[in-house]
């Protein structure tokens, strides 16, 4: 891509003193020597900035600390999280159990950390599936044009009208009410299901409404000219250059399905036990808010900071990519 | 860095003005200070405009043109960019240590900016017709009514067929031409001393320039107005202008009024620029180019900026900054040998 | 224009028969017994279970129940529930509730969303608008039942400012909490969406030629300024409009509203199909007219778009 400043950037270096003749020396050129003065591009101009903002270094840390408490719970807290011992039912905070004790005796600090599990598994995964599947179909629609974008268009307006929370609840108290009895990955697969499925028109529409922007740049235009294939056109030029909002929408949409599924798991029918979720602790700890705060605080907090790491990161990430705001 | 100027200018010819010339810059220096260093995007700019004179302002991309115009208006991007040191003169007044709201009083009715992309400078979601009301209703105090029966007037003065229907019209329903119409109407609304045409005519093709430029020349005679015309475009200029100033790396570097310039340029840029206009007479020639690109504002050679490209450079060139030397009452020059250049066949 | 409003409305129908089909088919096509727990403690009787499956079809393969009931609506029967209730009445009572707390959360929304997103977009980098940029960072992180329940709690119960629960009637005073904790993710969209846009057209083109023309920068600002700026935030308060009237659960829920999103939310728990489809279907109608409408105020505010 032809960048206007590159003639700003490359100067040409001035000709030796004492060595002037009628033909100066490589005066013209952009320096091809001048390493320092390369044009970085928008992604390179992108990483450059992110880098040098504080939002973007405290939210990754956070994040990193998220992930690495949910693939190793137990570097974290050697307490099994579904031990019940009534005996300790609802114990304040204490050198034995960092976050005191829920209503059966079950440490919370052991509970929080093995949340996060769940949580993070559950949001990465379905938004891995959502922008997979709704970017796919979104390009097709969106490139191809013509009947089989109004079709697929239509399919994802029939899916977004229906409300998100109250679609989520009709089908996982079908198959995930109280009282079915799943086991651990069953009931996260399903809530990972209902999450892509109810989610990936968003995702296609942002795909589409960008190929339909880029569709026909010029440089697309010239690709064409010069024969490249459709696909070629695709995955060389179309998508790199419609990544950026999809980028974005995906690390926000982490901290959404984060926090929607805590939602879910609240109202009951979304992540439930064996599995441990911060959505069901809180919904256990609702009532108890007056005596035993903490058993609200702690996973409440836990779920607030994870969710507003991925949000800082996902603004980060959009201010860095946009050129605008120079 | 110094840059000595030298040049004295001849008195005015007396239009009427009590205080001295309409509108001059003097020594003006602006930088732009951006995160890859500073600029130094004008460099010692002088200039003055008469009533009823045009003065085309002549450069490349980032010769500094457009920026010095925007200076005199003061509608300069601040941040990055920051005047630091000269002149603007109206009526003899410096306008760089007058107050904004003295400042602000002069746009529209002392000076006011035609720009280059009309598209992108009429608000796109005002019809045109409230957008030249507006001046009249706002700084005169006009009605509703009034104004826009004005503002119709006014696309009548530009030549826009059916006035009074497309004042309800919005900027995008208008061609090219038709919409540079009506930023000139915009302009003129408060009968402005100074124009400043910055690239009028760069965005349209060349039926619609030859237009624009016949419009704006008899505009001008008719209110007799000062008109500075930006462009980098020589076939332009040949017909409007009276003196022509060359801009170079955010200098001055050749001034002289229209005929002398072409006839015989003082100064290797413009000689450059005059050759490279291919001639439908040198049929099969190589077409003549200026070597190299212009510098990069943030590494200006030093010396004359010019000397890396130029085809008559000498070690002095690298050394020394030409200061601008007057070389005959209208003529001036930025460079070490330019008595030689004008004296050659 | 109106071709243009004719085709959306074309358009319109297939989605709404695609969202209808769909849910029905998830309420009714699941494998389970329709009538469990519906009569209380004991089995329903024979005859209730006959009269029941004679008047909604249910022997019959789900798509043609889906024609039958659809049929029916159309003439705006919405069915009854097993209690013999009509589902029309409920939501006739239910709605009005969740209108009233759409109406309070969208103007929260709004007023505090663009005051704050005006004035940090007009005067960048300072101190306020790092406060404003972190607040709307965690409303924007702050799940809805988590903001729910502590500000109940800690308004409510602790220092007793505001009734804990809606009363009867849903008067406007008792919802603005309610209508604060569920407008709160979008009212920190807005204010950010507002600060981006008018951050970003205050170095557009036509500002610069506004200012050239000598106007006051009260009038550059206020008139040419705002008016470009505020089009995408006045469109998305639009969609936030049409989602806030899809009935808000889980907020409904905790300040025990009587509104559609609870209603629903009682009709699902207790399987009472019916009344779920029925309430669906009405606010599917909603969401789909309001989108039409919102597309329609864009056409109205950027003349650009006039002629799609």
């Amino acid at each position: 891509m032809s960048d206007p400043t590159a003639a700003m950037v490359t100067a040409p270096q001035a000709a030796e003193p004492g060595v002037v003749t009628d033909t100066p020396p490589d005066a013209g050129r952009p320096g091809e020597g001048a390493s320092k003065d390369k044009p970085r591009g928008l992604l390179g101009d992108a990483w450059y900035d992110l880098r040098r903002k504080p939002l973007f270094w405290i939210s990754a840390a956070f994040i990193l600390f998220f992930v690495i408490m949910a693939a190793f719970p137990w570097l974290f807290t050697q307490t099994d999280p579904n031990f019940a011992e009534l005996s300790r039912s609802r114990q304040g905070p204490s050198a034995d159990a960092w976050f005191g004790t829920d209503i059966q005796g079950r440490d919370i600090y052991a509970r929080v950390i093995y949340g996060s599990r769940a949580s993070i598994l559950v949001a990465v995964a379905a938004t891995i599936g959502t922008v997979l599947i709704g970017a796919t179909v979104g390009v097709i629609a969106g490139f191809r044009g013509g009947w089989i974008d109004q079709l697929l268009s239509r399919i994802g307006d029939v899916f977004f009208g229906l409300p998100f929370v109250l679609g989520a609840i009709v089908i996982l108290s079908q198959f995930n009410g109280p009282g079915t009895h799943r086991g651990e990955w069953a009931i996260m697969g399903l809530v990972i299901a209902v999450l892509i499925i109810l989610a990936w028109p968003v995702s296609m529409r942002i795909m589409r409404s960008t190929v339909l922007a880029t569709k026909n740049a010029d440089y697309i235009l010239a690709a064409r000219a010069l024969g490249a294939s459709n696909t070629r056109i695709i995955f060389r030029h179309l998508i790199p250059n419609c990544l950026a909002p999809v980028l974005v929408y995906a690390t926000i949409l982490v901290g959404a399905f984060i926090s929607t599924e805590a939602a879910l798991s609240y109202l009951g029918v979304g992540l439930q036990t064996p599995v441990v979720s911060w959505g069901v602790m809180i919904a256990s700890a609702q009532n108890l808010i007056r005596v035993s705060p903490y058993m609200l605080l702690f996973p409440a907090g836990a779920l607030v900071l994870a969710v507003l790491s991925f949000v800082m990161l996902g603004e980060a990430v959009r201010e860095a990519l946009d050129p605008k705001m120079r | 860095m110094s840059n000595l100027y030298v040049a004295d200018q001849p008195e005015a010819a007396t239009a009427g003005h009590p205080t001295g010339r309409l509108l001059e810059v003097e020594d003006l220096r602006v930088e732009f200070r951006t995160r890859d260093g500073v600029a130094k995007v004008i460099n010692g700019v002088t200039y003055h405009v008469e009533a009823g004179e045009t003065l085309a302002v002549l450069g490349e991309s980032g010769s500094g043109k457009s920026v010095t115009a925007q200076t005199i208006m003061g509608i300069l991007d601040t941040p990055p960019g920051f005047v630091t040191g000269g002149a603007i003169r109206f009526h003899g007044k410096d306008m760089l240590k007058m107050s904004a709201e003295e400042r602000r009083r002069i746009r529209g009715e002392g000076i006011a900016m035609v720009f280059q992309d009309a598209l992108s400078a009429l608000n796109p979601v005002f019809t045109v017709g409230f957008q030249i009301a507006e001046q009249f209703r706002v700084r005169r105090g006009m009605s509703r009514k009034d104004a826009k029966k004005r503002a119709a007037e006014m696309l009548d003065q530009v030549k826009i067929p059916n006035a009074t229907q497309r004042v309800n019209e919005f900027p995008h329903q208008f061609s090219g031409g038709m919409r540079q119409r009506v930023m000139i109407a915009m302009s003129l609304a408060l009968d402005p001393e100074v124009l400043i045409a910055d690239e009028p005519t760069t965005a349209l093709d060349v039926t619609v320039q030859a237009q624009i430029m016949d419009l704006l020349a008899e505009l001008q005679r008719e209110r007799h107005m000062g008109l500075i015309l930006i462009t980098h475009d020589l076939g332009v200029v040949a017909d409007v202008a009276d003196r022509i100033a060359v801009m170079y790396a955010g200098r001055i570097v050749e001034e002289a009024n229209v005929h002398e310039l072409y006839a015989k340029p003082a100064h290797p840029y413009t000689l450059g620029l005059l050759e490279s206009i291919p001639r439908i007479d040198e049929k099969g020639q190589q077409l003549r180019t200026i070597r190299g690109l212009p510098p990069s504002l943030l590494k200006i050679p030093s010396g004359c900026p010019f000397h890396p490209r130029c085809p008559m450079a000498q070690p002095v060139c690298q050394e020394k900054v030409p200061p601008l030397l007057q070389l005959g009452p209208t003529r001036a020059s930025a460079c070490h040998f330019a008595e030689e250049l004008v004296k050659r066949d | 224009m109106g071709r243009y409003v004719l085709r959306r409305l074309l358009q319109l129908i297939p989605v709404f028969f695609g969202t209808t089909l769909l849910i029905y088919w998830l309420v009714w096509a699941v494998p389970g017994d329709p009538f469990a727990g519906k009569c209380g403690e004991r089995p329903c009787s024979p005859g209730f279970i006959a009269t029941m499956t004679e008047k909604y079809h249910l022997d019959d393969p789900w798509p043609v129940q889906y024609v039958h009931y659809m049929a029916n609506l159309l003439t705006g029967d919405f069915g009854e529930t097993f209690g013999q209730r009509p589902i029309s009445d409920i939501i006739i009572q239910a709605y009005p509730n969740t209108l009233k707390l759409a109406t309070v959360a969208l103007t929260i929304e709004a007023l505090i969303g663009l005051t704050a997103g005006v004035v940090t977009g007009l005067r960048r980098n300072g101190f306020l608008d790092n406060l404003v940029l972190i607040s709307t960072l965690f409303l924007l992180a702050i799940p809805v039942f988590v903001l729910g329940f502590v500000l109940q709690f800690l308004l409510g119960v602790q220092l007793g400012i505001i009734e804990p629960t809606v009363r009867d009637g849903a008067p406007w005073a008792d919802l603005i909490v309610p209508g604060f904790v569920l407008g709160s993710g979008s009212m920190a969209y807005v204010a950010r969406l507002t600060r981006t846009s008018i951050a970003e057209n205050r170095r557009a083109d036509y500002v610069r030629t506004a200012i050239a023309k000598g106007l006051p920068m009260r009038r550059v600002v206020g008139v040419h300024l705002l008016r470009n700026s505020l089009i995408p935030v006045i469109t998305f308060l639009g969609t936030d409009l049409g989602s806030l009237m899809s009935g808000a659960i889980i907020t409904e829920g905790i300040f025990r509203i009587n509104g559609i999103g609870g209603a629903v939310y009682r009709a699902i728990t207790t399987k009472e199909s019916a009344t779920v489809v029925g309430i669906v279907v009405v606010l599917v109608m909603v969401y789909l007219l309001m989108n039409l409408l919102v597309d329609l105020l864009y056409a109205a505010l950027d003349p650009r778009i006039r002629y799609e």
